[in-house]
């Protein structure tokens, strides 16, 4: 019975995970293309405030992190295109900034109880079959819209002058892709946390370059990367009691790590 | 050189720019036509490229208006093409992008640029004549009106230098585009431009390359050293040459600031 109980409790999680990782492996490709990996601390690291303010103001803590992952990326959307203003540091600043302002909060809002390790590192213990389920509608709409703007966004990626020449939308496309990046960051927070979020995004597709010759093989191995790495992560958790999302982010290390030894380019 | 038969594709009146305290573009007004090469020529520097970008649209002036015919397919080869190396792009990948291409032009073209075995390779791995090629070959791909091209023997041996000058002439004829191009090397595009503005900021003259070059402005300017592959360098100071300023030049376009 114990085990039954258990393999059911770990059931959402893992199913949230592996979902997951289905979207930030094309998702994380166009992260690691376009040098935004700084960009998604940044709405990891917002998010933080958001879920604070969320549990100030009583809305839905889950909704709190979406609204306002949603609103950080529409504010930070524009500075994205003044590539000359030094975003680096300017992101730094909004990013760290936005995690202090959140941890300052939430110690003085003393009658609000919340889980700050939880947020920081994950809690998967906390991930019920609602959560599962919006994980899974937000991955249907991420692929399915990828797969039908994967031309577009993979030329606006190339170079978005020439993709503006040839016609695509390119400022459209960006925000497209800046949108569904919060929403994943928001979904994928809660399983490992603000502080791993992005290096689902990051390293799976890290892995798959070597791997790969063409941007869709990348997508599609950076994907399969991640659940496996999401296999290995929940295992481990599961057997030795470590915290689940940085077991993850370990073994998609590993996994990393081991794909630098095949064909070296 | 004016044609009036030929439909205007392209119409800049007044460019001005200003970027921080430098004095981009001052008073820039040209036309293109269907059918016409058109080259820029200036020092490094002298906003040759911000003024193409101005004119695909790219960039914002401070004052000034850029009228482009409706529709127009603009098929563009930029300078520079920063390729993410996280990114593997194949050749034929890479033109797949251009919008609605169609494979067989794909291959047509690179059979007719001669890179055909290249269709396949990864472009991190090409050399940077063969880049030249590629991007040549997604501007043409989609059958342009108006072929645009910045520096286009970048990174290109000589003999591929006169090559693709000679063939910029043929394929307006065929695709009956008008060209607009950038060069800092007057005498390779002698041959294969209608007519040459010389810029520097503003635009210092202007007209046909041959009136040009048998005028005296044009001998005492470049003087006899034009042979093959002799280097000519453009001194701009403020002494304006004078070529289409003079009376018996009734095609080339004058402008003095």
């Amino acid at each position: 019975m114990n085990a039954l109980m258990i393999s059911y409790w770990w059931l959402m999680p893992l199913l949230s995970g592996l979902l997951l990782s289905c979207v930030t492996g094309p998702l994380g490709s166009f992260v690691v293309w376009r040098r935004m990996a700084f960009f998604g601390d940044t709405l990891a690291h917002g998010a933080l405030l958001g879920i604070t303010l969320g549990v100030i103001s009583d809305i839905n803590p889950t909704l709190a992190l979406l609204l306002s992952s949603v609103v950080l990326a529409l504010l930070l959307y524009p500075m994205q295109r003044i590539a000359s203003l030094s975003s680096d540091t300017l992101l730094g600043i909004i990013s760290h900034s936005m995690l202090a302002v959140g941890l300052v909060v939430l110690s003085l809002a003393q009658d609000v109880r919340v889980d700050l390790m939880g947020y920081l590192f994950g809690d998967l213990l906390a991930v019920t079959s609602t959560d599962t389920l919006m994980v899974a509608i937000a991955a249907v709409i991420c692929i399915g819209l990828i797969i039908w703007q994967w031309r577009g966004l993979l030329a606006t990626t190339v170079s978005p002058e020439l993709a503006a020449i040839d016609g695509y939308p390119v400022a459209r496309l960006q925000l497209l892709l800046i949108l569904m990046l919060a929403l994943v960051i928001a979904l994928a927070m809660k399983i490992v946390g603000i502080l791993l979020v992005s290096a689902m995004l990051i390293i799976p597709p890290a892995a798959a370059r070597s791997l790969s010759r063409t941007p869709e093989q990348m997508a599609l191995f950076a994907s399969l990367i991640g659940l496996v790495s999401v296999l290995m992560g929940m295992s481990a958790s599961f057997w030795w009691d470590t915290p689940a999302g940085p077991s993850v982010v370990v073994a998609a290390t590993l996994l990393f790590v081991a794909s630098t030894a095949v064909n070296r380019r | 050189m004016i044609m009036p038969d030929r439909p205007l594709l392209l119409k800049a009146t007044g460019l001005n720019l200003k970027r921080r305290h430098k004095q981009v573009l001052t008073d820039i007004s040209l036309e293109l036509h269907a059918g016409e090469i058109l080259t820029l020529i200036g020092p490094n520097g002298c906003g040759k490229s911000t003024l193409i970008r101005i004119l695909l649209g790219l960039e914002k002036v401070d004052s000034g208006s850029v009228w482009r015919r409706k529709p127009l397919t603009i098929g563009y080869m930029p300078q520079h093409l920063q390729l993410e190396p996280r990114l593997p792009l194949t050749v034929l990948g890479f033109l797949r992008l251009a919008r609605s291409a169609q494979d067989s032009a794909i291959h047509g073209w690179l059979n007719r640029l001669g890179i055909q075995l290249l269709v396949n390779q990864d472009i991190q791995d090409l050399s940077g004549g063969e880049w030249q090629r590629v991007l040549l070959a997604r501007a043409l791909l989609l059958k342009p009106d108006l072929l645009v091209l910045d520096e286009p023997v970048q990174g290109v041996d000589v003999q591929g230098q006169h090559e693709l000058y000679r063939l910029i002439p043929t394929l307006r004829d065929e695709l009956g585009c008008g060209v607009l191009m950038i060069s800092h090397d007057l005498h390779l595009v002698m041959a294969a431009t209608d007519e040459v503005i010389c810029m520097n900021g503003h635009i210092c003259c202007s007209g046909h390359p041959d009136l040009v070059s048998v005028s005296d402005a044009y001998q005492q300017l470049f003087g006899q050293r034009t042979a093959p592959i002799a280097h000519y360098t453009h001194h701009h100071d403020h002494q304006h040459c004078l070529v289409g300023h003079t009376d018996d030049d009734p095609t080339a376009e004058t402008r003095q600031p």
